[in-house]
């Protein structure tokens, strides 16, 4: 992984100073609130409910043990023990005193991490893979282009002032798990004639108006990629509007001048600028890319896997939180954050603590943090899963529900967050309880929920299988379903199933699709968004609705 | 007008506020100033807005109670416990 070099942490310690001096300002009285604010949204420091929230950025999702374990040391000292890991590859502590935050920043510093540019319209953190490097179906390693985006966005004088925030994603490989068609910039690594190169994606989001981005470039060559994306970014500059908030985003640019002229600007924009690029990005990337190179992987027996199996716990885990590795000798291990009953994301400083000695001691030293708001431990020696099991069972992380209905994204919510309309966490909760107690979770198969307090869908409702967005309905909390999103490769902006829930209901109508599903496939291995596709909205909406399929009838 | 209460967030520590008759800040909004008067309202954001130990302060509808004044929406329910997932926040004091 990327290490700074002494440019980086000049970098850091410069603006970290700069942030402590402005919060002494602050405190004192010399800076106005309405001063301040844009002060500290650009250092991640946001103001929520109950207190303020630190959103740190995890580059591409990757960590080693020390930053993990740096995390922990956090969450201890400054916050309540434990820290929310989102569906941007970042982690928010909930409640940091503003004193506190300088201190903060300076101890993420000592391991190469910040909070810089995770707030405001400028390019926020850049997301990947959280399997690059070590899945079996990849191209290349998405993360020596996406760190080379990071140090190229990073405080870039010309984007910190863009219309609306910006959010770059990255892949490697064709099965997209970084939902790259919902990034205002997706960014796949392809091959074609033997060389590598780029499609560049644009235009995607969720939110109030939710858009699959469009192909801007089909094949971009690999050394085309920097002045490429800083035309994107300079064409969105001057056309996004800054009139309406809610129409600033680049997927409404897009859908307002039609791809073909954004296109041609960018085209225009490229033209003028790529003289500029002189190679020394590419020098950079060649050296970016050191740092990614595979660990030193060892080929050798998988010991007493197989034999573990004889273990049905052991074995149920192996069969739901393992992919397949590039190397036959190894696994990836998915972490489930998402015990049954426990708030989707989180994790204590002992959960943190534990995952840093396993990666150190099995993993070499890598973790991932995924968009669906698990842990990765990209490497793992088959050999050494009963081991990393049975560690993971003693601090409750081994829960074998990763892809299944309990394996739920939910945002904050109205429990911490001073935008949403309506809490996500309760629901999340009360539904992974209720199929537990049926347990029906593993018959069910494969099945992602995705759940939003807001219509700003941080928890990615729109390409959840079964979304549900949580609204204020005449000052009471309302849930609606949208009902066969895909956040993948083949991305599908769900369907709104109809009126919406109460918070009693909600668990309930989840209860009824699922029934309904489990009566309709054709057979256990038709998975439940396959059983969408072939029949449609409707058997599902009289299984929400049975009331009104009877009086229409 | 539906009555209504002044609340914000302390600077320090970002935990909600209200604003007393007293022209103090409590952290628990049956202390608050319970306003039935529009223009009176107002007047009272003005002075909340200039203080510069709390932020973004702003008219919260509330209702009268036993023990002084009560949320209303839900939201600013939230606000006078804490988060449902944790006993953290001002629940943790009660």
């Amino acid at each position: 992984m990327y290490h700074y070099n002494d440019f980086d942490r000049a970098f850091l310690a410069q603006r970290n100073a700069q942030f402590r001096a402005q919060v002494e300002r602050r405190i004192d009285g010399s800076l106005t609130e309405d001063e301040f604010k844009p002060l500290r949204l650009m250092n991640g420091l946001y103001l929520q409910l109950h207190a303020y929230m630190l959103r740190v950025a995890i580059p591409y999702g990757t960590l080693n043990s020390a930053q993990m374990r740096q995390l922990a040391m956090i969450a201890e000292r400054w916050d309540k023990g434990y820290g929310h890991f989102t569906t941007r590859q970042n982690i928010q502590f909930n409640w940091p005193a503003l004193r506190d935050v300088p201190d903060i920043l300076d101890a993420l510093a000592d391991v190469g991490m910040h909070a810089i540019q995770t707030s405001g319209n400028t390019i926020r953190n850049v997301t990947a893979d959280h399997f690059a490097g070590a899945a079996a179906d990849e191209i290349a390693d998405p993360r020596p282009v996406a760190e080379l985006l990071r140090q190229w966005s990073t405080d870039h004088p010309e984007f910190q002032f863009l219309p609306r925030k910006f959010k770059i994603a990255v892949t490697g490989a064709e099965a997209d798990r970084a939902v790259i068609f919902s990034h205002d910039i997706g960014i796949q690594i392809v091959q074609r004639g033997g060389e590598t190169g780029y499609r560049i994606i644009i235009g995607g989001g969720l939110g109030r108006t939710p858009m699959i981005g469009k192909v801007l470039c089909d094949y971009l060559p690999a050394e085309d990629l920097l002045p490429y994306v800083e035309s994107i970014v300079s064409v969105y500059n001057l056309l996004g509007r800054r009139d309406n908030k809610y129409k600033a985003r680049i997927k409404i640019t897009v859908h307002e001048n039609g791809i073909d002229t954004i296109r041609d600007l960018v085209n225009d924009r490229f033209a003028l600028i790529r003289p500029q690029f002189s190679g020394v990005d590419q020098d950079m990337l060649r050296g970016i890319a050191r740092h990614f190179a595979l660990p030193d992987l060892q080929a050798g027996s998988a010991g007493n896997f197989e034999a573990a199996k004889s273990d049905p716990i052991f074995r149920s885990w192996a069969d739901t939180n393992l992919t397949a590795h590039r190397h036959p000798d190894y696994a990836i291990v998915s972490i489930s954050l998402k015990k049954h009953g426990a708030t989707p994301g989180d994790a204590s400083s002992a959960q943190m603590r534990l995952m840093a000695d396993l990666a150190e001691g099995y993993g070499h030293d890598e973790l991932r943090i995924s968009h669906e708001q698990n842990v990765i431990l990209p490497h793992v020696h088959k050999s050494d899963l009963p081991a990393v099991h049975a560690a993971l069972k003693s601090a409750g992380l081994a829960t074998a529900n990763i892809g299944l209905i309990s394996d739920i994204i939910a945002c904050p919510g109205m429990d911490y967050c001073a935008l949403a309309t309506a809490r996500s966490i309760p629901v999340a909760q009360e539904i992974a309880e209720r199929f537990d107690a049926l347990k029906l979770e593993h018959e069910i198969g494969p099945l992602k929920i995705k759940i939003s307090g807001c219509i700003n869908a941080c928890g990615h409702h729109h390409v959840g299988h079964i979304g549900i967005l949580g609204l204020d309905r005449a000052g009471v909390e309302n849930y609606q379903i949208t009902l066969g999103g895909d956040g993948t490769e083949t991305t599908v902006i769900g369907e709104r199933a109809g009126p919406g829930f109460s918070a009693d209901q909600i668990v309930s109508a989840v209860e009824q699709l699922v029934r309904a599903y489990l009566s309709l496939r054709t057979a256990p291995d038709e998975t439940f968004i396959q059983t969408y596709r072939r029949l449609g909205l409707s058997p599902f909406k009289t299984a929400l609705y049975p009331q009104e399929q009877a009086n229409a009838a | 007008m539906t009555p209504k209460v002044i609340t914000a967030n302390a600077l320090l520590s970002g935990d909600a506020i209200w604003l007393t008759a007293d022209d103090q800040w409590s952290g628990n909004i049956s202390e608050a100033e319970l306003i039935e008067d529009e223009a009176h309202g107002q007047i009272r954001l003005l002075d909340a807005l200039m203080n510069g130990d709390v932020v973004g302060a702003y008219l919260a509808d509330a209702a009268p109670g036993a023990d002084g004044p009560q949320p209303v929406h839900f939201r600013e329910a939230f606000r006078t416990r804490g988060p449902s997932n944790y006993a953290h926040g001002k629940q943790e004091s009660l």
